[in-house]
């Protein structure tokens, strides 16, 4: 039986590997982020954090904190 | 997840709202939004010349794009600090706010504080106590001080800034956990100008997160700065801002509250005037004119004086 494909969080030149089949939202913790403090863009849309990664996914994570 | 005006499928769920939009339905809803605190804080009308002030961002371009599409009178005002090292960050910037002023043909003021003032932003700091750490102290003080200038010889009714509900929780969280009193009295949607020479100062998207200003340019394609100035890496303000979402991830609307329930704490008689005592010392600066409580000259005017080539 043939594993199931990663989805990849990908945060500027960092690249996050995750388990398909877990919401966005989850997966945030999985890897110590707060969704609070991203937007995250699959195939060109932004996507809620309840979606579901699925097999291959590529999720662009854009950070939207900026200060100084 | 459907968005809550059509069941289409939405692109941000705001948990503080309980609130889910569609990519159509979300940058309608900021902008009745921002119109809606411009009208609740009495901050301006469509009679008022409004400047905002523009750093190429996601929440200076952002605002003066809302107040253009409400149908405001609205120039911008960029300030050049001259910090740019490897990733040429103020001429990035700048060229981002010009183009975006060229595509809606709005005017936009341009200041240069290296060819106003002979010194960069990082130079002036190097060469004050002030800054050796770290400019961003002497980078607030300058652009306060050209703001205000500049509204002022323009004879604006108003200076808007784009300051979001997390720039305003981060300040009041600093200045709540050393109680700075002085500095709580003054935190506001609204500055007034005072006869002395400061503009009223606005900030109309204050109700926001930062997060939803981050959505907006995103979705109305605002071409913004995305990459943070160089200075700012380690800021105390972005250590706040993540610790305020952790809270908010296991809490939604802490943010929200925290700072709408400090506005009316503020407007119930919780600080006193007098804790401000810096407010009632101002007097006009003798090179520039623009109110200081420093003795004699301003912060600003002796921060030049001090840093510039000549001396």
């Amino acid at each position: 039986m043939m594993d199931k494909k990663p989805a990849k969080l990908i945060l500027r030149e960092q690249e996050f590997i995750i388990p398909a089949g877990m919401t966005l939202r989850s997966a945030f913790f999985k890897v110590d982020l707060q969704p609070e403090s991203y937007l995250a863009i699959r195939d060109g849309e932004m996507i809620t954090d309840d979606e579901i990664l699925q097999e291959g996914d590529k999720i662009i994570l854009i950070a939207v904190i900026s200060g100084g | 997840m459907k968005c809550r005006k059509c069941s289409n499928k939405a692109v941000i769920n705001m948990r503080q709202h309980k609130l889910a939009l569609c990519k159509e339905h979300f940058p309608i809803w900021v902008r009745e939004q921002t119109e809606r605190t411009i009208q609740k804080y009495h901050m301006f009308n469509k009679d008022d010349r409004i400047l905002v002030a523009v750093s190429g961002g996601k929440d200076s371009l952002s605002l003066w794009d809302i107040l253009w599409r409400l149908g405001y009178n609205v120039d911008g005002l960029y300030i050049d600090l001259g910090i740019n090292g490897q990733i040429s960050y103020s001429k990035r910037s700048q060229s981002l706010a010009e183009r975006f002023a060229e595509q809606r043909n709005l005017f936009l003021h341009t200041i240069s504080i290296p060819n106003e003032y002979g010194v960069s932003i990082p130079e002036m700091s190097e060469r004050s106590t002030r800054g050796r750490e770290k400019p961003c102290s002497v980078c607030g003080i300058t652009k306060r001080h050209v703001m205000n200038r500049i509204a002022l010889e323009g004879q604006y009714d108003v200076l808007a800034t784009g300051h979001n509900l997390d720039d305003e929780v981060a300040v009041l969280f600093g200045n709540t956990l050393s109680w700075k009193s002085g500095f709580l009295v003054r935190q506001g949607p609204v500055l007034r100008a005072s006869n002395d020479g400061l503009v009223r100062k606005v900030k109309p998207l204050c109700r926001f997160y930062e997060r939803e200003m981050a959505a907006y340019a995103l979705l109305t394609e605002i071409a913004y700065i995305y990459d943070e100035c160089p200075f700012a890496v380690g800021a105390k303000s972005i250590y706040y801002k993540e610790l305020l979402n952790r809270l908010e991830a296991d809490r939604p609307g802490a943010k929200q509250n925290f700072y709408l329930s400090f506005l009316k704490a503020k407007a119930n008689g919780l600080f006193s005037l007098d804790a401000d005592s810096q407010r009632k010392d101002l007097h006009p600066c003798l090179v520039c004119g623009q109110p200081t409580t420093a003795p004699n000259k301003c912060t600003f005017c002796r921060l030049v004086e001090s840093t510039s080539i000549s001396s």
